[in-house]
């Protein structure tokens, strides 16, 4: 047994605190985190306080007698201040974005009750890559997740993506050595495609299939969809 | 030429990283097309070449000069007029700083911190060292190389570099006779070494101080639900000699005047643990040292002190090989470490499980200092009372600190564990400092009131690095190099250390630069302690260290600089206009706000 927030739960070994969560039905807020790959652990967005120390709980092995603080003042606050900085890192123009309401970053930030971004814009000057005649790249959107990577690498046995460079300069490469997509070997149904949170990776001419305002996130808080898809009812990717 | 350079290092995936150097080294960059190359034959995703290429600073995607010039750019260096002798090099040459003259005859770079601050200001030139850099030598130095005069013309006073032991305690004062402590060794099992280890109460001397002989044990053990020391569990043993933390060289020293020791030390953990292979990770600034630790593991190896059954005795076999970094301060951290061994970005790993189980290559693998192998080899030979005759309960034995900055003797110190500040202060000629950085901009700042602080895990815990700034020098200055140091070698991977390290930059030139206001201080503090608490390794859980210590010992030295000197926590209205006053160039009255305080 473990307590999130004083209340109690029962784990298997094993389990990280995020999967313990999850199926105890404690939607702790997650972004790098898929339930379907290894833990990554770079967002951060899932910090919590584990017996008084910080930790991210995707990857934090669930143990015996833990105390975890989650929804504390402090906590959700520093949530709030990640997820801003995830958008004044890169160019969000959530009116003009394809994946407006279909978009974990925006339905995240809802769920943080982020009304701003707090910090100056960095601006970066990101590129789009249109080359593929299926596959749309707009670097403008991506946080850095490394979903796409994982699920090229460990799902479709390819490594189209990767992140080279360091700190802020840190950006995704696909693997090619013109640095088009359209070069690279990925199709359209590669897993890769489908499991990008934000609208950096789209399948092109299905934008808005469903008219925005009638999305996924439009009407379910991303807390419930999560939970649900993450206990294994059904997939929430694009 | 290239499948030569493939070959000499072996041609696994794990060498890519040393192949990309000498890559480097041959084209002044890695062309795509040789990264395309080696991903077919390295039978790597080319992704992962590029990810590598674009995350050490001594490799790059553009062609570098025929003489690539780097500057190190430590705070002690910039005290000693670095970024002035930078500018006017650049100027002679007609170069722009961070860029390649379009003849391609020579690119200017600032770089962090070398290690040799006690004789900076330093520069590396293709991987050379220059240190004492003055006026002259920058003069004559653009001349040659306008007229492309090979280094091996150059002066050779100019590539000096001296060892500076100022004062030897006991580690450096006692002659170690040659395989004094593997013939110990040799006749103990692991538990016995081990517990002489333990005995002596050895913490690590990379600036954590976790106890060496728990993490030897903890190695032989292994993974759970294997046995301890099972012989056909590989295990490895590495020696950080990464030596980033600016203002640090005493690793550098070790390396150059104790090598032998070194590898004693590392043969004796192999030992312990049961490894037969083991890794001195050399930091890229120090490969001027390379062809001489080789020559010491050739040496080594012919005398029967490395290689198969050492000094003669059945089964103790062991192996060293020298992997270079390539200028990434992150890759000291223990796990991002291994990560570049295997030939990968430096991105800190997720723990647990710790490299004591999960290392190199998933095995268990002993990461320790460089100066706590010199340590341990020692203890090996000498005894744990000997090394125990020093110190105090909880840091025994000696720390060497590396002394640089506002002090007439810089240099190697090599005092007792439990020495105050103020007794290094008065050895190495400070007189009255405003403040001694140590530990490096990691560690703690401290101010004149606090010299009577002992150097010690239990008190002002270091690896070693102790710069001293005098009454004259600017704080705020000194913390926002610090802070422009981290932002610049974050390793990218986390959120909050990626962004909040650079916001804190922004944050800080503003305040600098005399843009700030009272709100900026607070949100400076607000932002420190979501980079500190959620950061994902050391590098972002201290990158605020430097402004916080600073601010909370010297508030008037930031408060000075505001806009307005009233200091009030929370929203300062005017403040925050500050910005659209500048955008929208006006400062008449009906710009401000007046705030009822
Ligand atoms: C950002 C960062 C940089 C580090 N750099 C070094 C280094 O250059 N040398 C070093 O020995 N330890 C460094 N460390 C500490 C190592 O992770 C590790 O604790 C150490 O090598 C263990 O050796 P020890 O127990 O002998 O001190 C660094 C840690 C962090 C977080
Ligand atoms: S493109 Fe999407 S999935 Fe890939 S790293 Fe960026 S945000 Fe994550
Ligand atoms: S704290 Fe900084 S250096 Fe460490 S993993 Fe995060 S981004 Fe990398
Ligand atoms: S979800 Fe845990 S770090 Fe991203």
């Amino acid at each position: 047994m473990l307590t999130i927030d004083g209340v109690a739960l029962s784990f298997e070994a094993g389990q990280t605190l995020m999967e313990a969560a999850t199926a105890a039905g404690v939607y702790l807020p997650h972004l790098c985190h898929h339930p379907e790959f290894k833990p990554h652990g770079s967002c951060k967005l899932c910090t919590v306080k584990v017996n008084g120390r910080f930790a991210s709980a995707c990857t934090l092995p669930a143990a015996e007698g833990q105390e975890v603080l989650s929804e504390t003042l402090e906590l959700r606050q520093l949530r709030v201040r990640i997820t801003q900085m995830l958008f004044v890192e890169g160019n969000h123009f959530c009116p003009s974005c394809e994946q407006s309401g279909d978009c974990k970053l925006q339905a995240t930030a809802y769920a943080l009750g982020m009304l701003d971004s707090h910090f100056p814009h960095f601006f970066p000057a990101r590129r789009v890559d249109a080359s593929h005649p299926d596959i749309l790249l707009d670097l403008d959107r991506c946080i850095l997740c490394e979903l796409c990577v994982r699920a090229s690498r460990d799902m479709d046995g390819k490594s189209v993506f990767g992140i080279a460079g360091r700190g802020m300069e840190s950006h995704l490469v696909v693997d090619a050595e013109s640095g088009a997509l359209v070069d690279t070997v990925i199709e359209v149904s590669d897993r890769a495609v489908k499991i990008c949170p934000v609208g950096a990776i789209l399948i092109k001419r299905t934008a808005y299939e469903k008219p925005i305002g009638q999305r996924l996130y439009d009407h379910h808080p991303i807390q419930a969809v999560l939970l649900q898809a993450d206990q294994g009812g059904g997939s929430c990717d694009q | 030429m290239l499948c030569e350079i493939v070959d000499h290092h072996g041609g696994e995936a794990t060498s890519l990283l040393q192949v990309l150097i000498d890559v480097q080294m041959r084209f002044r960059c890695v062309p795509a097309g040789v990264m395309t190359f080696l991903a077919e034959i390295l039978h790597l995703p080319r992704t992962q070449i590029q990810a590598v290429v674009e995350f050490y600073s001594f490799l790059s995607v553009t062609s570098t000069g025929r003489f690539d010039v780097r500057f190190s750019d430590s705070v002690t260096d910039q005290l000693l007029g670095s970024r002035d002798l930078a500018t006017r090099l650049c100027q002679r040459l007609g170069v722009k700083l961070g860029e390649t003259r379009a003849d391609d005859a020579v690119s200017v770079h600032l770089t962090s911190c070398t290690g040799l601050s006690d004789q900076g200001p330093a520069a590396l030139v293709n991987g050379q060292v220059l240190t004492r850099l003055d006026g002259d030598r920058i003069v004559q130095m653009a001349d040659f190389i306008d007229q492309e005069i090979d280094l091996d013309a150059w002066p050779k006073a100019w590539f000096r570099v001296e060892d500076q032991v100022q004062l030897e305690g006991l580690l450096l004062a006692e002659e170690l006779p040659l395989g004094a402590c593997l013939e110990r060794a040799g006749t103990l099992d692991a538990v016995g070494i081990i517990s002489e280890i333990d005995r002596s109460g050895l913490r690590g001397r990379g600036g954590a101080g976790f106890k060496t002989a728990v993490k030897w044990r903890f190695c032989y053990e292994g993974a759970e639900g294997t046995l301890p020391g099972d012989p056909s569990i590989t295990r490895y043993v590495v020696c950080n000699a990464d030596e980033g933390e600016p203002g640090t060289f005493k690793d550098r020293v070790l390396l150059s005047r104790n090598a032998h020791d070194v590898f004693e030390g590392m043969t004796v953990c192999a030992r312990a643990i049961g490894a037969l292979r083991g890794f001195l990770y050399l930091r890229g600034e120090y490969r001027y040292l390379l062809d001489t630790l080789l020559k010491v593991l050739e040496a080594r190896r012919s005398r029967g002190l490395l290689g198969r059954n050492i000094l003669g005795v059945e089964g103790f076999d062991f192996n060293i090989e020298i992997h270079l970094g390539a200028g990434a301060y992150i890759c000291g951290e223990e796990s991002a470490l291994i990560e570049s061994l295997e030939g990968k970005p430096g991105h800190p790993r997720n723990r647990p499980p710790y490299p004591v189980t999960h290392g190199y290559l998933g095995q268990p693998t002993v990461v320790n200092n460089v100066e706590t192998f010199v340590a341990a080899a020692r203890i090996m030979a000498f005894g744990a009372d000997w090394f125990l005759s020093e110190g105090t309960a909880q840091s025994t034995g000696t720390k060497m600190l590396s002394v640089s900055g506002d002090c007439e003797r810089p240099g190697i110190y090599e005092v007792p564990f439990g020495t105050p500040v103020s007794v290094v202060m008065h050895r190495c000629g400070a007189d009255d400092p405003m403040g001694v950085q140590v530990g490096g901009p990691s560690g703690t700042f401290i101010g004149k009131a606090e010299f009577e602080r002992i150097l010690g895990f239990e008190d002002l815990s270091t690896g070693g690095s102790m710069m001293v700034f005098s009454q004259a020098r600017d704080v705020v200055a000194i913390a926002r190099g610090f802070t422009h140091f981290f932002a610049h070698e974050s390793c990218g991977f986390c959120t909050p250390c990626r962004v909040g390290t650079s916001l804190l930059r922004q944050l800080i030139d503003k305040i600098a630069e005399g843009h700030g206001t009272p709100h900026d201080l607070v949100e400076m503090t607000q932002l420190a302690a979501i980079v500190k608490n959620a950061s994902h390794c050391g590098l972002g859980q201290t990158a605020a260290n430097p402004l916080m210590q600073t601010l909370e010992r010297f508030p008037e030295r930031y408060q000075e600089r505001l806009k307005t000197t009233l200091f009030e926590p929370g929203f300062d209205l005017d403040g925050a206009l500050e910005v659209s006053r500048q955008m929208t160039g006006r400062a008449d009255a009906n710009a401000h706000l007046t705030q009822v305080g």
